[in-house]
This record gives C-alpha cells, sequence and structure tokens, in this order.
C-alpha cells in the first residue's frame, strides 16, 4: 500500500512533499522517543509521532522512512518542514490520536482487499 | 494571597521541591494527591489539582535551583502555588505558547519538554497567573474550584 | 474488555497486579510523553508506553489510569516496580512495539480515550 492510500483512506492533511507519496508503506513505527525509533524501525515504515521539531526529519532520513504522521493535530515546526521539504520526507498530519490512527493504519497493512 | 472569593483556609502545607534531583520528581504531587483524595472531593478535582502540581513540580526539577509547592484549601477552591528561585522566564509569552520549550535531552528522556507543560497547567486549572523575574525565579498560581468541574 | 484479554492479546507479562486481570478497561492511550497523557489520557484508560520510568507511574496515578503496558519488551527498574506496588497500578510488558500493539488491541475493539484533538487547541 502506497501513502496516497493512507492519506485518502484516513483523511490525512499532506504538509510537504506531496509528490512523493507513491512509496510502499511496509509497516509502521509507532513512538515520540527518538531513540527508540532510531534504534527499532524499519526501512519502508510510516512513522507516528507527535514530534514537531526537526530531528524527526534527521530520523525519518536516515532510517529511510516513507514518511512522517504527526497525531494530535500537531503541526510540524517551520524548521522542520523546511527540511522535509529538503529532504523530500512526506509528513503528514492527524487529528486523531496515536492508539486510534495506529489501530486504523494497522488495520490497513494487515487486510487485503 | 488568598483570593477574593476565599475566607476561610481549612488546610495548609508546603513541600520543598530540589531542582535537579530527577529521582524525586513527582512524589510531592503525589503527596498532595493522597491528602485531596482523603478529603471527599469529586475525582476529577482530585485530578486536575494534582495534574497541575505535577507539571508544576517537573518544572522545577527541569530549570529551578530549588523551589516550594504549596497547598491552601479554602472552603470553595484548591489553590496551589508553585514558587521556585531559578533562572526565570524571559518571555512569559512565548514559554506559553503549546509546544515551545528549552528543555534538555534529559528532560525529554523522562518524558517531558515537549512545550506542554505550562499550557496544561493553564488549561486544567479554573483560575491561573503566572510571573517571573530573570535570574530570581518563578512564581505560579492555580486555582482549582472545588465543586464546578470543567 | 478485561485486562486478562488484553494480556492474552498482547502475549504480555504481568509485573505487577496479577490479582486485577479481571479490571474492565475500555480505552486506550499510546505515547511516550507524559504531557500528552497528562493533557489527553482520560481516567479508566489503559496507557501504552515505551518509557519506563517513575514519571510514568506517578503520571498514571495522577490521572487513574487502569493499567500501564509496556511495549518492546521493556522492563521498569525496581524501585519503579515497587513504586506501582505501592500506588496500585498494574504493569505488564509485551514483546510488541507501540505500533503493533495498539494495532492488536484496536483489532479487538479496545478503542482511544479521546477521539481527535480540536483544531483551536492545535499547536504552533
Amino acid at each position: 500500500m502506497d501513502i496516497e492510500t493512507i492519506v485518502k483512506k484516513l483523511n490525512l492533511k499532506v504538509r510537504c512533499a506531496a509528490a512523493n507519496l507513491k512509496k510502499t508503506v511496509s509497516g509502521g513505527y509507532t513512538g515520540d522517543l527518538l531513540s527508540d525509533v532510531m534504534a527499532k524501525s524499519h526501512e519502508g515504515d510510516i512513522w507516528i509521532t507527535r514530534q514537531v521539531h526537526q530531528n524527526i526529519v534527521a530520523v525519518a532520513s536516515l532510517k529511510d522512512h516513507a514518511g512522517i504522521i504527526l497525531v494530535n493535530s500537531c503541526e510540524p515546526a517551520p524548521d522542520t518542514l523546511e527540511r522535509a521539504i529538503q529532504e523530500n520526507i512526506p509528513i503528514m498530519v492527524s487529528e486523531m490520536n496515536a492508539f486510534e490512527l495506529t489501530g486504523k493504519i494497522f488495520h490497513l497493512l494487515t487486510t487485503k482487499d | 494571597m488568598p483570593t477574593q472569593e476565599t475566607d476561610h483556609i481549612s488546610y495548609q502545607r508546603s513541600f520543598y521541591v530540589e531542582g535537579g534531583n530527577f529521582n524525586y520528581a513527582g512524589t510531592v504531587s503525589t503527596s498532595i494527591k493522597s491528602i485531596l483524595k482523603q478529603m471527599d472531593l469529586p475525582n476529577d478535582v482530585v485530578r486536575k489539582s494534582a495534574l497541575v502540581s505535577y507539571e508544576s513540580e517537573i518544572n522545577i526539577v527541569s530549570y529551578a535551583r530549588k523551589g516550594v509547592i504549596k497547598l491552601s484549601i479554602y472552603s470553595d477552591i484548591i489553590q496551589i502555588e508553585a514558587i521556585d528561585e531559578g533562572p526565570g522566564i524571559p518571555n512569559i509569552e512565548l514559554a506559553m505558547q503549546e509546544g515551545y520549550s528549552t528543555a534538555t535531552q534529559q528532560i525529554r528522556e523522562m518524558g517531558f519538554g515537549a512545550g506542554m507543560g505550562l499550557y496544561n497547567i493553564k488549561s486544567f486549572s479554573d483560575k491561573f497567573d503566572i510571573s517571573s523575574e530573570v535570574g530570581k525565579g518563578t512564581y505560579l498560581k492555580m486555582i482549582i474550584n472545588k465543586f464546578s468541574s470543567r | 474488555m478485561k485486562l486478562r484479554e488484553v494480556k492474552e492479546i498482547l502475549n504480555a507479562e504481568v509485573i505487577v497486579g496479577e490479582d486485577k486481570l479481571d479490571m474492565e478497561v475500555k480505552t486506550a492511550f499510546g505515547a511516550d510523553l507524559m504531557s500528552d497523557v497528562l493533557a489527553f489520557a482520560k481516567a479508566g484508560s489503559i496507557l501504552l508506553t515505551g518509557l519506563t520510568n517513575d514519571q510514568v507511574i506517578r503520571t498514571a496515578d495522577i490521572l487513574d489510569i487502569a493499567a500501564i503496558v509496556l511495549v518492546r519488551g521493556k522492563k521498569a527498574n525496581t524501585e519503579t516496580i515497587s513504586l506501582a506496588k505501592d500506588l496500585k497500578i498494574p504493569i505488564m510488558t509485551t514483546k510488541y512495539i507501540l505500533f503493533e500493539t495498539a494495532g492488536r488491541l484496536y483489532a479487538k475493539g479496545m478503542v482511544g480515550c479521546v477521539e481527535k484533538v480540536d483544531n483551536a487547541n492545535a499547536r504552533n
């Protein structure tokens, strides 16, 4: 499944790198501790977090995440957005909390339709 | 200073908070919660009071040299004051903004420092005052109404 | 759902509160930032987190959180465990990452304890 499908199904707002939504999402990682994300997430994961500072772009880029979804209506900080544009990493925003959004994405990724 | 709508103080206690000592961070607020629990107050009033106390306590531990959290119970309200000796806040308006933080890595690893502290304190208090002097310290006053909850 | 079912769904190991597995829990909140938990989580929810220090226990106590689930096989240290015992807060640990933990619970009907965060409160 690509990011675009997830964006459409879950009504996410795309904040940057809108041209880069065809990437395949192979899994997910939910968490706000950057060291955990560095240690345990995988290439192709969609990362669900509420952190908004620019380090998230560095982490997503290093780990080759498919994209980042910010929960609880958190908006990326201006320098985060700037850096994500440079690195061409899609950042999306959801009004859902991490549990609910994770539940829905897990469902999409594990259900064959 | 008690607020104008209060007259009778039924309980008062001050708790010392040591700056920089993360081992004890939160112990004061756990005590405050258990004191309030025994007073037959609505659960959400107890929770809100403990919550604003806890965020203030974390702030003192995180940023100040030392401080005091003072719990005062009046007939209609619970008043919690957090008074610290520390660097103070140069721009209160900025510090109150959700998401603004000057937290260190250590604070972030504890699960704080995402710029939600003062914002939470303000939104869970029925009345909130803050004043600060750079190089001296910060004073917070939080009031929770005992009987009308959000 | 009973806490016992949460334990089974997550193949979790109970660290504190073996006697409380018949407790009913309906909602969940997943986060590593305690200020977010304080802002949004509701009394009676279970808290799913990758943070394992005392602050998790104190936050849970303050909000009357029903139980704590530590994710990705994390264990709390002895002091933290004894604090949870003192404050009578059940803790379990699961090998699943938070993504999988939330996904599995959601699939079994557990819901989030807040539906959406209003844009009026949006950050920055």
